[in-house]
């Protein structure tokens, strides 16, 4: 098999004397979707920062296939688009594409073309031309993952992009998201709380709790015992009409804040 | 108004005025584009207030008040850039602000016989305007000009998601966006004064964008309204004698409350258009 789009070798962060991340090892390969799960505060975002190289480890590696930083598409978690500002869905894209570049853009046909074969794979043609801050969730969604494609990156980090969405529209971005992995062999890998939304396409996890993790596919890493395992204590993993339940088996245990992981 | 009157607004010292209220009215439509874009009015306000400290220095020495401007709007930019890494942003600029008129005001202190000259930055003198100031202000505007045109994509990405540069290129970006900042409020202090540039520079640009979602229509559209705010300001100021920050500043707030208007308007009216699909709620 190639080499890993991005290797994570015992990353170790501390603020303070708090250990956030204790020793994270995993790999992504092109062509897979991933979904990186944990609780809130379990350290997702300040997992994907390092791998963007924006927060630097106390321990550890981080290796991306070429071996650039740049070569990584991110749409961050919190994003809060001025309602108000003058610029289309289709500005934003091309942005994507060489808004780190100095002097003014020269608009080509190449370039028109090039961003509007990106609006078209994520199925924003519909609304590329309204003024981005207005936009619903979904489509700010959609208009950001292609402002982070555009660029043709190996590896696409989305921090909780389905936390503002509602059912429908989280379900539609994950599957666009899945169908981007395999179609054009990006390693795309996706934080969120609930990992339920994922199930269905998510090739591998990355399950996160108390800065410790485990990786591997769905049916390797969400089992009693190697969740019992992560946590240091008992938990139980439930399925539910297809649905899966962390419950935590001890509620006495100071972990209790942990209950219930995966209800919504 | 008689004909010998309306000759005498475009004649003798009076088209240094014209020419340099056009130049400083182009630069500030330009860089206010970014200062909304971005949400820094208030960094707007500080530079050329705190600049005054600047005039107020130099006159105390008996150096050219253009040069103290000059200075104290650089060290005014450089001041927000340092502290801003580490407080925030609005912080940073606040404290910098109160420093720098706590300066301004010992300054006076000392000489207040000439306090007038100085006084006289704080609302403007385009009436007054030299032809030696008509090289200095082009050379500053082209300067200005060059730079935001330099800068354009990565300003305007910085804008929109302002967490996309990489830490070190975020500072250096910020700190010469402030520097082009300082340029601008050392050119435009002495013709609108420092406490218009900021009416300036944020009324022509928040009004724009309410008229397009195209940004570069917009910037386009912030230093046409600009230009059409001032010399309208420069006319009126001629003929009441009233001072020219005053009508800058009221027909800066009108064009911006046209604009909320505008946009309050049609999105009534057009609404339907842009709003989202059924079943994709906004959250
Ligand atoms: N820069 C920082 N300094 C100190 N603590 C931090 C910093 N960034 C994050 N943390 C802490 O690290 C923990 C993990 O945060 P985060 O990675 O944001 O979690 P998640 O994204 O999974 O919700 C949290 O308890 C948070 O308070
Ligand atoms: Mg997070």
């Amino acid at each position: 098999m190639d080499q890993p789009a991005l290797d994570v070798a015992s990353v170790t962060v501390q603020f303070g004397s708090r250990r956030v991340l204790d020793g994270v090892t995993f790999q992504l390969r092109r062509g897979e979707f991933t979904g990186l799960i944990g609780s809130n505060g379990a350290g997702k975002t300040t997992l994907l920062r390092v791998i963007l190289g924006q927060q630097s480890p106390d321990q550890g590696t981080v290796t991306i296939a070429g071996g650039r930083h740049g070569a990584v598409g991110y749409v961050p978690q919190k994003f809060l688009l001025d309602p108000d500002m003058p610029l289309r869905g289709r500005d934003l894209v091309a942005l994507g594409l060489d808004g780190h570049r100095l002097g003014l853009p020269r608009p080509s046909r190449q370039r028109r073309e090039r961003v509007q074969a990106m609006l078209a794979a994520v199925g924003a043609e519909r609304f590329a031309d309204a003024r981005v801050g207005r936009l619903s969730g979904g489509e700010q969604q959609r208009i950001l993952i292609a402002h982070a494609l555009i660029s043709e990156p190996q590896l696409l980090l989305l921090d909780e992009p389905l936390a503002n969405l509602d059912l429908r529209s989280a379900k539609e971005v994950v599957s666009l998201l899945a169908q981007i992995a395999r179609e054009q062999r990006i390693a795309v890998l996706i934080s969120a709380h609930e990992m339920n939304p994922l199930l269905p396409v998510m090739d591998r996890v990355v399950y996160l709790a108390d800065g410790r993790a485990v990786s591997g596919t769905t049916d390797e890493v969400i089992r009693t015992d190697v969740l019992s395992h992560l946590y240091g204590h008992h938990v139980d993993v439930l399925r539910l009409h297809g649905r899966v339940v962390v419950v935590a088996g001890d509620i006495d245990d100071h972990h209790a804040d942990h209950g219930v992981l995966e209800v919504d | 108004m008689a004909g010998g009157e309306r000759a005498e607004v475009f004649s003798g010292f009076m088209v240094n005025a014209w020419v340099v209220a056009t130049m400083v009215a182009v630069v500030g439509g330009a860089i206010g584009f970014f200062i909304v874009m971005r949400s820094s009015a208030f960094v707007a306000h500080a530079i050329p207030n705190g600049s005054f400290a600047g005039a107020a220095g130099a006159t105390l020495v008996g150096a050219n008040p253009l040069l103290g401007l000059a200075v104290f709007s650089l060290a005014g930019a450089l001041g927000i850039s340092l502290l801003g890494r580490r407080a925030r942003h609005d912080v940073a600029t606040a404290l910098t602000l109160v420093f720098m008129l706590g300066l301004g005001s010992l300054f006076l202190s000392f000489r207040v016989e000439d306090a007038e000259a100085v006084y006289s930055l704080l609302f403007g003198e385009v009436l007054g305007i030299g032809s030696n100031q008509v090289w200095p202000t082009l050379a500053l505007s082209l300067a200005s000009l060059l730079a935001l045109a330099l800068l354009w994509r990565p300003l305007l990405l910085d804008s929109v998601l302002p967490g996309s540069a990489r830490g070190s290129s975020r500072v250096r970006l910020e700190l010469a966006f402030l520097v082009i900042v300082a340029l601008a409020t050392t050119m435009t202090v002495p013709v609108v004064g420092t406490a218009l540039i900021f009416s300036l520079m944020v009324g022509p640009a928040a009004a724009a964008r309410a008229f397009t979602v195209r940004p570069h229509v917009a910037l386009a559209l912030s230093v046409a309204l600009a230009v059409v705010i001032v010399w309208i300001a420069i006319a009126w100021s001629y003929n009441t004698n009233w001072p020219i920050g005053f009508f800058v500043g009221a027909l800066s707030a009108s064009a911006f409350l046209i604009g909320r208007a505008w946009s309050v308007a049609s999105r009534r009216l057009g609404g339907a258009r842009h709003r989202a699909p059924a079943g994709e709620l906004s959250p």
